[in-house]
């Protein structure tokens, strides 16, 4: 099992994370802002990550730890 | 658990400037990461050019110098001249290397000098609006030329890596891009590769890095990267233009 780790606050929501991730287990929360005021990726579907770092590679601000 | 993927040592803290879905971080980080991989933060010097990526020096841990708009390689030159045991890379953008520094980069290629360029290509001007660059693509809508870019008018775009492949001087020139994760991880090849020909003294190597400009493009970051392969890449085909070592090229 992975682990993904957003460090949030940094995030600016333009979503590469979420299109490049092959099990689409990635998601931007609407309903959220984040310091920055943008509404943050956030890891919707933990159980089925396989921990590839995919959306690591696409992420442009370097939010995003990928443990396996 | 180990870490897979983690922000590379060779990036500050600092957070990017850039605009949400700017290639420009990505490209930031692969350099970041092949500096940490040859174990060269402690003698990189890193030149920064005139236009979004004008604060680079925030972001790198390494020493890095601002350079007049254009002038990246000739500074560079000069660094790598006086100092030839650091390892001396320019990061520029097409406004900036194609169009008022097309000189400098033209004759620093010509000369072979062992410096290492990273050029960002994003058919546009990012930093002062989005106005027509040397590298827009025929029709291409920006801020000057409204009605698209009209070649009759303007002239065609400049493709680099191509007109310097056919100089006599360059060690390493390749085209690479960065709308995908496959073609991040060989844009980063590239990288490295330009780096490790600085380190073994080989000369001159340009890795053009066809990126996306989402504000000014007026697009959504995925849109961007899109366009960035059914527009830009047929006219930017993404290869290694020259390669004297391995005999490629010229």
């Amino acid at each position: 099992m992975a682990k993904v780790t957003f460090n949030t606050d940094m995030c600016k929501g333009c979503g590469l994370c979420v299109d490049a991730c092959p099990k689409n287990c990635l998601a931007i929360a609407d309903d959220k802002l984040n310091q920055k005021g943008y509404s943050p990726a956030y890891m919707q579907y933990e159980e089925k990550c396989i921990g590839c770092a995919f959306c690591a590679t696409m992420c442009p601000d370097c939010i995003i730890t990928v443990e396996k | 658990m180990a870490v897979v993927f983690e922000k590379p040592k060779s990036l500050t803290d600092a957070p990017f400037h850039y605009c949400p879905g700017c290639p420009h971080g990505i490209i930031h980080r692969l350099v970041a990461e092949v500096i940490d991989e040859l174990g060269i933060e402690g003698k990189a010097i890193g030149v920064a050019p005139v236009g979004c990526a004008v604060m680079a020096y925030d972001y790198f841990t390494c020493d890095m110098i601002e350079a007049p708009h254009g002038r990246a390689p000739a500074v560079a030159t000069g660094i790598k001249r006086c100092r030839p045991d650091n390892v001396v890379f320019t990061y520029q953008g097409d406004g900036d290397l194609a169009s008022i520094g097309m000189a400098e980069t033209v004759h620093s290629a010509a000369r072979n000098e062992n410096i290492t360029v990273i050029f960002v290509n994003n058919a546009i001007y990012g930093m002062t609006g989005g106005q027509m660059a040397p590298t827009s693509l025929p029709g291409q809508v920006t801020q000057t030329s409204p009605y698209g870019r009209d070649v009759k008018h303007c002239g065609w775009p400049i493709r680099v890596s191509e007109m310097l492949a056919t100089l006599e001087g360059p060690e390493y020139v390749a085209r690479v891009a960065v709308n995908n994760v496959k073609n991040v991880k060989n844009a980063k090849k590239a990288i490295k590769r330009a780096f490790e020909n600085q380190i073994e003294g080989k000369g001159f190597s340009l890795v053009e890095v066809v990126s996306a400009c989402p504000t000014n493009w007026g697009m959504t970051p995925k849109a961007a990267l899109e366009w960035v392969e059914s527009d830009m890449l047929p006219y930017y085909p993404i290869g290694v233009y020259k390669d004297r070592s391995a005999g490629e090229g010229k």
